[in-house]
């Protein structure tokens, strides 16, 4: 457990952090989340968040080490695509018993190993750690290392069991896992200049695929991706690249950093959510690679196909201008995510109204009131508040995670899932256009004002109530200034 | 008389079985104004909570302890404690259900003394009901977190009648095993109800997870049984028992406040419809009112219609026990034959599925059992499995994640059984193969395929 102790150490010691690096020495040991409230908390576990940072690597068996409960309702719930193996949609686990918490885990664990081999033929076994057997002390790690030399396969330990953290730490520890076990393990048949891995890109609803024909077309490979329709092999090669572009900031900060130390692999965090941070990213991507002996021409190619692609996206934008101007949005997101959805729906004709910004920095907070000065921040919006905002229709449609989901459509209000269990892609220039064609649909669709309507033989609506105390409110106030006019 | 085996490989591949503490969670959801409580890291309630959100299309009201690996070595206690004040100051239920998982059954601890200990240190939290309940996640299955939490519930909450008071004998108990949907509740409370019956589930999905808008927001169950109404329990004047998962309740409520109780295992198909309408007739003393009358004759002729597309079918099932009793049950009923079937934990009621075998096993081994059958029957995680070997799924049970409607699917009584033939013979005749010259050429050795009336299109 030591050992696992100075793993979690080391990742709060991020120095590619900015917010970490303006931390005291004693802050950062605490680490980067405040400690969970019992009674209080929402939200994954840090076995969760390795799950969630390592399951798109399709070609894996991915296998929970763990009693039921951390397997059996969370396999194959995540909408992550892939081109190929549907390996990783198969849920593999040791489905602890009793008697394995009496005598130990690691026989089963080791002969599960075994018939995974034996059945399925995996490139590789990634061993997730769950609480029950990291508390009963089962050694995965050494479990891991027997199996791999008896069976000649890979058989990665992920030390991430649920109790240690939240999901952010989880991701953190699966990217450490790789970065030990897997990463460097491998030499590609070829390399070219022009090979980078993107960093933090899950393939939600198949994303990752809406920005590869750009960079197809520019001659650009993704030599890995961490994680998104990945190949085993894929990631123990990413050591080979020429940069790398680190999407999801907080989830593996560490895995880019370290490979930056490690193989002198530059990297950069930019996002595809957006035109301008696609583009931005692009250039990013030609700028690093350029650097690293890449043709200079690249980079004409690359404004080239920025010019096209966004007068074409912010054509297809204007064009629902006219349907959405004025609409109200309510952002509910983890933090601001990206800074370009929000200039798109601008763009689109939307005012953003609310977001919220638990985890958004003092900087984030700043730009958005200087992008729209009326906007709410919201710091902890409780359901019943998002509730009330709703039903008031102080917003026209709130886009947010699952999570929320219910609170808007109760409310009879339009809503859209951006989080990641979302079914569509909003990724790179075809993704803003779509999301804002979802939006579109959303506000349009008829049952609006059907699903608002009270029903025939009823008296009094809600809003007749609402609209009915606001008039007596009125006429109270005029009747308290009402005396006061008469004597004058 | 089914033989029951368990599986012996190591690996659990594409699991069936869901834990024990969710069982437990969905059971207090059937209580009014209830949050449920897992004792654990918080990624127990979050992989729960998800899965509930997505097969309901629901908030689900679900908190956790937040155990972080310090405060599980240390035990668990303060975070009890912590969390009970936190919801009460926050969501102001009137009954929290506090279940235990795997790493807090292992350092075991103790939550009916840690119980007496916040009882004895908040005595402002004197009118929230505090229900425990041990749900390991290392043994059973979802349906015995479930029936340990109905139990319990009887146990805690359920007042003994006073001495010399007299019961109601139109006031009908009504123990609901986690096999039911809101909408079989729904169903059968018309039905109780048309007999003069009142009845009062225990617990009730039917008025907190129906999908229904609700005035205002309460991050607590918007509907349900409530308190007041279980501790009344024991003045009624009989209990029914759905499921063999509701027996312990059942008895423990007998034991507690006296109250007689009838179990019926099964709830579709016509013999299980007729068992539940002559209970009701003789528990009320009355006439089988005319609507099911003319409901049953509905149901006899659509066993008529459909039993040209059941008749000879060969249907792997994976669902908990009381499930599998009664779809494989009503199936073989129709003439179909169980020839997979495969479950998640052992029960009384396993021995009486109409099958060879009932193997305690996982969605891998249902697949390689149903290679060659007409139809297979289990939780939406078989889609998988239905894509792989070209055989259609009909979707039982939690989680139904891909389908709109999980828990409006009625499989109850007369109509609930009649629509099933309809919904399930459609599913047949939908994958009839058309016959055609070849197909007569090979039915010597396939006479399956040409055997029922083709009316696909």
């Amino acid at each position: 457990m030591s050992r696992l102790a100075d793993k979690i150490q080391d990742v709060f010691n991020e120095p590619g952090c900015a917010t970490n690096q303006v931390k005291s020495e004693k802050q950062r040991k605490k680490g980067c989340s405040k400690p969970l409230q019992p009674g209080g908390a929402a939200g994954g576990c840090a076995f969760d968040g390795a799950k969630i940072a390592l399951q798109p690597i399709v070609d894996v068996a991915h296998l929970v080490h763990g009693p039921i409960a951390c397997e059996g309702s969370s396999w194959d719930n995540r909408g992550v695509k892939s081109s190929g193996s549907k390996l990783y949609r198969t849920g593999f686990t040791t489905d602890m018993s009793e008697n394995d918490v009496v005598f130990g885990g690691e026989k089963r664990l080791f002969r599960s190993i075994r018939e995974i081999i034996a059945k399925y033929d995996p490139p590789a076994v990634f061993v997730y750690q769950t609480c029950v057997p990291a508390m009963m002390g089962d050694d995965i790690v050494a479990v891991c290392k027997v199996a791999a030399e008896k069976f000649g396969k890979p058989c990665i330990p992920i030390i991430a069991p649920g109790f240690v953290g939240p999901k952010n730490l989880g991701n953190k520890l699966a990217g450490e896992a790789m970065l030990d076990y897997v990463i460097g393990t491998q030499e590609p048949e070829v390399t070219t200049p022009y090979d980078i891995n993107i960093i933090g890109e899950y393939n939600v609803a198949g994303e990752l695929w809406q920005v590869k024909p750009p960079l197809d077309e520019l001659g650009i490979r993704i030599l890995s991706c961490l994680s998104g329709d990945a190949r085993y092999h894929e990631v123990a090669q990413s050591h080979r690249a020429r940069a790398a572009m680190m999407v999801c900031s907080t989830a593996m900060i560490n895995v880019a950093r370290k490979m930056e130390e490690r193989y002198g692999i530059p990297y950069f965090e930019g996002s595809f959510y957006g035109i301008s941070d696609t583009s931005e990213s692009l250039r990013q991507i030609a700028r690093l690679l350029i650097a690293r002996g890449a043709d200079p021409e690249l980079m004409d190619r690359v404004e080239a196909l920025i010019a096209r692609e966004e007068a074409k996206a912010w054509a297809a934008i204007k064009a629902y201008t006219p349907r959405l101007e004025g609409k109200k949005v309510l952002l509910i997101t983890g933090g601001v995510k990206s800074w370009s959805v929000v200039l798109a729906l601008q763009e689109a004709g939307l005012t953003i109204v609310g977001t919220s910004v638990k985890k958004s920095t003092k900087e984030d907070k700043e730009r958005l009131k200087e992008m729209s000065p009326d906007v709410h921040l919201i710091d902890d919006l409780r359901p019943r508040e998002m509730y009330k905002m709703l039903k008031e229709a102080q917003a026209d449609i709130m886009l947010s995670g699952g999570r929320s989901q219910f609170v808007a459509l109760k409310a009879r209000m339009p809503w859209m899932d951006i989080n990641q269990e979302r079914s569509y892609a909003y990724c790179g220039y075809v993704g803003i256009v779509e999301m804002v064609r979802q939006i579109d649909k959303a506000l349009s669709n008829p049952i609006w004002d059907q699903v608002r309507s009270a029903p025939p033989w009823e008296e009094v609506t809600w809003e007749a109530r609402a609209d009915a105390a606001n008039a007596a409110d009125a006429a109270q106030s005029a009747a308290a200034a009402m005396p006061a006019a008469r004597v004058a | 008389m089914a033989k029951i085996v368990t599986q012996t490989k190591s690996c659990t591949v594409n699991p069936l079985r869901m834990s024990q503490p969710l069982g437990a969670a969905l059971a207090f959801m059937g209580l009014r104004n209830a949050m449920p409580l897992l004792h654990g890291s918080q990624g127990c309630t979050s992989f729960g909570l998800v899965l509930f959100v997505r097969h309901f299309r629901e908030s689900i009201p679900m908190q956790t302890t937040a155990m972080s690996e310090v405060a599980t070595v240390l035990g668990g206690f303060e975070n009890v404690e912590q969390a009970i004040v936190n919801i009460v100051g926050r969501t102001k239920p009137d009954v929290i259900g506090i279940c235990t998982t795997g790493v807090t059954e292992i350092k075991g601890d103790d939550l009916d003394g840690f119980i007496k200990v916040v009882r004895g240190n908040h005595p402002e939290l004197a009118n929230v009901a505090l229900v425990p309940v041990s749900t390991p996640d290392f043994k059973g299955a979802f349906e015995d977190g479930f029936a340990a939490t109905v139990a319990k519930i009887v146990d805690v909450l359920v007042e003994g009648p006073a001495p010399g008071a007299a019961r109601d004998p139109a006031k009908l108990n009504v123990l609901a095993g986690s096999h039911l949907t809101p909408g079989d509740i729904d169903e059968l409370r018309d039905i109780i109800e048309a007999f003069g019956l009142v009845p009062t589930f225990l617990p009730d999905i039917s008025g907190s997870l129906d999908g229904h808008l609700p005035d205002d927001f309460t991050p607590t169950t918007h509907g349900g049984v409530s308190v007041a109404e279980v501790a009344a329990m024991g003045r009624a004047g009989h209990t029914l028992a759905l499921g063999e998962q509701m027996r312990k309740a059942a008895a423990a409520l007998e034991a507690k406040a006296g109250v007689p109780f009838t179990l019926l295992q099964r709830l579709t198909g016509l013999a299980a419809s007729d068992e539940l309408v002559a209970t009701l007739a003789k528990i009320s003393g009355r006439p089988v009112p005319q609507k099911y009358r003319r409901q049953r004759s509905q149901l006899v002729d659509a066993m008529l219609d459909g039993h040209f597309y059941f008749g000879g079918k060969q249907i792997a099932i994976g669902a908990e026990p009381d499930m599998l009793l009664n779809i494989g049950g009503w199936l073989a009923d129709m003439g179909c034959s169980v020839a997979a079937a495969v479950t998640t934990t052992n029960s009384p009621a396993l021995a009486q599925v109409p099958s060879d075998e009932v193997l305690i096993g996982d969605l891998e081994d249902l697949e390689t059992r149903a290679e060659d059958c007409d139809l297979l029957v289990t939780h939406s995680h078989g889609r998988q499995a239905s894509e792989r070997l070209g055989v259609p799924l009909f979707r039982v049970g939690i989680p139904m994640f891909d389908r709109l409607g999980a828990a409006h699917q009625v499989a109850v009584g007369y109509r609930g059984t009649r629509d099933l033939i309809f919904a399930i013979g459609n599913l047949f005749i939908a994958n009839i193969k058309e016959p055609d010259v070849d197909a007569w050429r090979s039915a010597a050795v396939d006479p399956d395929q040409v055997d029922a009336p083709a009316t696909a299109h």
